[in-house]
């Protein structure tokens, strides 16, 4: 057994992912958000988080895929990692799972049409259950806001 | 022991010491006569010593520690300031601040400060006069170290020498980490009076017993026995580091008293010149007195130090305050509104006096984070001195206002762009000791920092009465660096000129000298200044000095605004850049070369539709017969931008966008409305080119 490591799961489409609760601060509800001109097409805007301005970022155009309009279960989890602290727009967040790092496989070459550099590794769960984990750092890296990147699927 | 939680106050505390340690060894310096000055430094020494052993920090307590035996020896006037000792403490200081500086950065405070602790030690044991005359004359024999001997101590080694016994200079240091130095020492003397007898020893007998000695003391031996038993039965002792032996003989015995001798004439003298200037010095005190007393601050004075009334508080935590505080007023205008809905007059009574009682609260919050400017200030005589002594030139500083109040987040930002412009007064604008005498002025330039509050403002002033700025040669400079256009120039005014020094192709002139160098790196000053929504700007006399005039915003946290609606966002846009707001008929808009202009008082400026530029979904002006433009400026250049509506003047609490959008075009940050909503706060220096 190798050891145990707390995750937030979520959804994109069909798709399951889990990020490091460590890095999650909350999961909020969808609320109005404020536009800001001229940024990056996946920034959504800012949202008054209890008195903070934070960038909210939707993650499926982030990863180029296709968007969809938001449901009652779309939330928006609020992450810090890489010195940013910045929502992401999933499709629906409702679990916490324990992870056992010995099954945690590195991610093959693409994976639903998500980079593997994005990923951290595919940790299977229980049987069937297969859990994409998601590299924060990767996805908040600044350098690659200003060129989006498209995939044909 | 976990001490991280006490090393911030540590490091606090330390900066407040040094800071305290410079002042008052400043004030020394200008009348190195007041014992209760030494005092004070000694107190603040002694503590510094204490907190930094506390937390293991063992080279600054050492260090500290033989600062301490200087001036202990000050303070019980064994020995009297000179500008050696004063250099001495000085760059202890500078090494003290280094290596706070180390810890600060996560170091462990620890340096080589060896030759600052042999320098300190020179003075403890007063080598360091007799080094001073020999150097000069003879270089230094190796044993030439000697302690003082006396006439009568003198004559005994001489005759001692003469009538066959063997006479030696012993150095003898103990352990670095022993326990007991008294105890080892008096084993040492123990041990050697039983093979001879002791002459002097340096420090004396009764100071060794006492501890009073760092790791070494030193004395003359006369003795029988040979130097080899010596040395063996020094070292048997336990804990004794090394015991340096050396053989005296007349002529050697000569070279070390001689200087002796010299020191006393040389104390005679100092001695007769100490009384010549204090004379002069009772008849100039009243005077200066007089004025000295208004500005001096009562806890600088010595005697006992006022009680603090005051607590350290954490900037995270007033950051996290004033963040709770700004959704309280969030919920009081949701709570107006909703009273003067439901209109129960209980309820809008209650509402009401919350309005107040929270009005008085944000100007408690605000007053919080506002902090002296003497805190920036308190470095500069330090710098000052330092600069004018490398420069061989002479400076007075004259600090006033330093009681001003700004925002935290000013002060913390004001200090560099201060500095880069005392350095560039005292570098550039006071000139050399001889060209004053020339020109007829005193020898001592003067500098004067003033700070006061005007209106929503702090001006803080940097005026000398230097050689001024000469208006031919800024010009020169600027028409070579394309600045200017001959034709420009002929119309500027001596104030826009002497401005030019701040633009930022000015410092990349090849001969800065030219124009005696000013503008060195003005162009990053005036950046950081405007960065922080402030203004910079410089007049000047030839020939009678300068001044530079800083304007700063009293805080960063809340600044007025002008809120406009785009369709269905709002934005901010701050009132400081605003010239004025109206309205103007779309006959009035004019095409010119394919940008929109408007007449606006007498002159042509651009017209700016910040719908179109930031692609706000639903609201475009051309649809609109009458619009209206608030006119923003960046300098003397203006531009009108066109909005759908303007909602009102505010006062809004400034929020980051945070680093993961930084650079964002157009837009400064953030505030947050009175209904939850973020609006973004319009930077109308970017709209401008």
């Amino acid at each position: 057994m190798g050891e145990e490591k707390k995750v937030i799961v979520f959804a994109l489409g069909s798709e399951e992912y889990g990020v490091e609760v460590e890095k999650v601060r909350t999961i909020e509800r969808m609320q109005p958000m404020t536009r800001v001109p001229k940024a990056p097409e996946f920034i959504k805007g800012v949202i008054n988080l209890r008195g903070l301005v934070i960038p909210i970022i939707d993650l499926r155009a982030r990863f180029g895929l296709q968007e969809v309009a938001t449901t009652d279960a779309s939330r928006i989890i609020i992450v810090s990692a890489a010195e940013f602290e910045v929502g992401l727009i999933v499709d629906s967040a409702n679990d916490v799972i324990d992870v056992d790092t010995d099954n945690i496989n590195t991610p093959p070459e693409v994976v639903g049409g998500i980079k593997a550099k994005y990923l951290d590794g595919i940790a299977r769960v229980g049987e069937s259950r297969l859990l994409v984990l998601l590299n924060l750092e990767q996805v908040l890296n600044r350098s690659e806001i200003q060129q989006l990147e498209r995939f044909e699927d | 022991m976990e001490l991280n939680q006490y090393l911030s106050m540590f490091i606090d505390e330390s900066k407040e010491h040094l800071q305290s340690l410079n002042e008052n060894l400043l004030n020394l310096e200008s009348s190195p006569k007041d014992v209760s000055i030494v005092h004070n430094i000694f107190r603040s020494a002694h503590t510094l010593k204490g907190m930094s052993a506390t937390m293991g920090f063992e080279d600054i307590a050492s260090l500290t520690h033989e600062m301490e035996n200087v001036l202990d020896l000050v303070r019980n006037v064994k020995i009297e300031m000179d500008p050696y000792i004063f250099d001495c403490i000085f760059k202890s200081l500078d090494a003290l601040e280094t290596m706070v500086e180390d810890i600060i950065q996560g170091g462990t405070g620890s340096a080589d400060v060896a030759p600052i602790v042999t320098a300190l030690g020179s003075i403890v044991t007063g080598e360091y006069k007799k080094a001073q005359p020999a150097a000069a004359a003879v270089a230094v024999k190796e044993p030439a170290k000697g302690i003082e001997v006396d006439e009568f101590q003198y004559s005994i080694l001489q005759q001692s020498i003469d009538s066959g016994f063997l006479v030696f200079y012993i150095e003898v240091s103990v352990n670095e980490n022993c326990v007991l130095k008294a105890a080892r020492a008096y084993m040492v003397f123990d041990a050697m009076e039983r093979m001879g007898e002791i002459v002097k020893s340096t420090p004396s007998v009764q100071d060794i017993e006492q501890e009073k000695f760092d790791r070494s003391f030193s004395l003359y031996f006369i003795s029988k026995v040979d130097q080899a038993t010596l040395e063996k039965e020094i070292l048997n002792v336990s804990e004794i580091a090394s015991a340096v032996i050396i053989a005296v003989d007349t002529e050697s015995l000569a070279e070390l008293s001689r200087p002796v001798t010299e020191v006393e004439t040389a104390r005679k003298e100092i001695a007769a010149a100490v009384a010549a200037t204090a004379v002069t010095a009772e008849i100039v005190a009243p005077k200066v007195a007089e004025v000295a007393a208004p500005a001096a601050k009562p806890a600088a004075g010595g005697g006992a130090p006022v009680a603090s009334r005051t607590i350290r508080v954490d900037i995270e935590r007033l950051d996290t305050l004033m963040n709770l505080f700004s959704e309280l007023l969030i919920d009081r205008v949701r709570l107006e509104q909703l009273a003067s809905e439901v209109r129960r007059n209980d309820l809008t009574e209650t509402v009401e006096h919350m309005s107040r009682v929270s009005s008085d609260l944000q100007n408690i919050v605000l007053k919080l984070r506002m902090v002296p400017v003497d805190s920036v200030f308190n470095r500069f005589p330090r710098m000052i001195r330092d600069l004018a002594k490398s420069l061989d030139k002479k400076v007075d500083l004259v600090i006033t206002g330093a009681e001003t109040e700004l925002d935290r987040t000013v002060i913390d930002e004001i200090g560099d762009p201060l500095v880069h412009l005392l350095r560039n007064a005292v570098d550039h604008g006071i000139e050399s000791i001889s060209d004053r005498i020339a020109a007829g002025k005193p020898e001592h330039g003067t500098i004067q920092l003033r700070a006061f509050h005007s209106g929503n403002h702090v001006f803080i002033e940097i005026e000398e009465d230097g050689r001024g700025i000469y208006r031919d040669k800024v010009l020169k400079t600027a028409l070579k660096n394309g600045l200017v256009t001959q034709e420009q120039a002929a119309k500027l005014t001596d104030l826009e000129v002497y401005n030019l020094l701040f633009a930022s192709g000015f410092s990349t002139a090849e001969k800065i000298s030219d124009i005696s160098g000013r503008g060195v790196g003005l162009d990053v000053v005036k950046t950081k200044i405007q960065m922080l929504g402030g203004h910079v700007q410089v007049d000047s006399k030839p020939g009678f000095g300068s001044k530079f005039s800083v304007q700063l915003p009293l805080t960063l946290s809340i600044i007025s605004a002008m809120l406009v609606r785009l369709g269905s966002e709002k934005y901010a846009i701050p009132l400081s850049s605003i010239v004025e707001t109206s309205s103007i008929q779309k006959s009035q808009i004019r095409n010119i070369q394919g940008s929109k202009m408007i007449d606006y008082r007498k002159s042509v400026i651009p017209l700016v539709s910040v719908s179109s530029l930031f692609d706000v979904p639903d609201f475009n002006e051309d649809a609109e017969d009458e619009t209206e433009i608030v006119v923003v400026r960046k300098g003397d250049k203006q531009v009108a931008l066109m909005v759908d509506e303007f909602i009102g003047q505010q006062e809004i609490v400034l929020k980051t966008l945070g680093k993961y959008l930084t650079g964002t075009f157009a837009i400064s940050g953030a505030t947050i409305l009175g209904d939850g909503q973020v609006a973004l706060i319009i930077d109308p220096n970017a709209l401008i080119k």
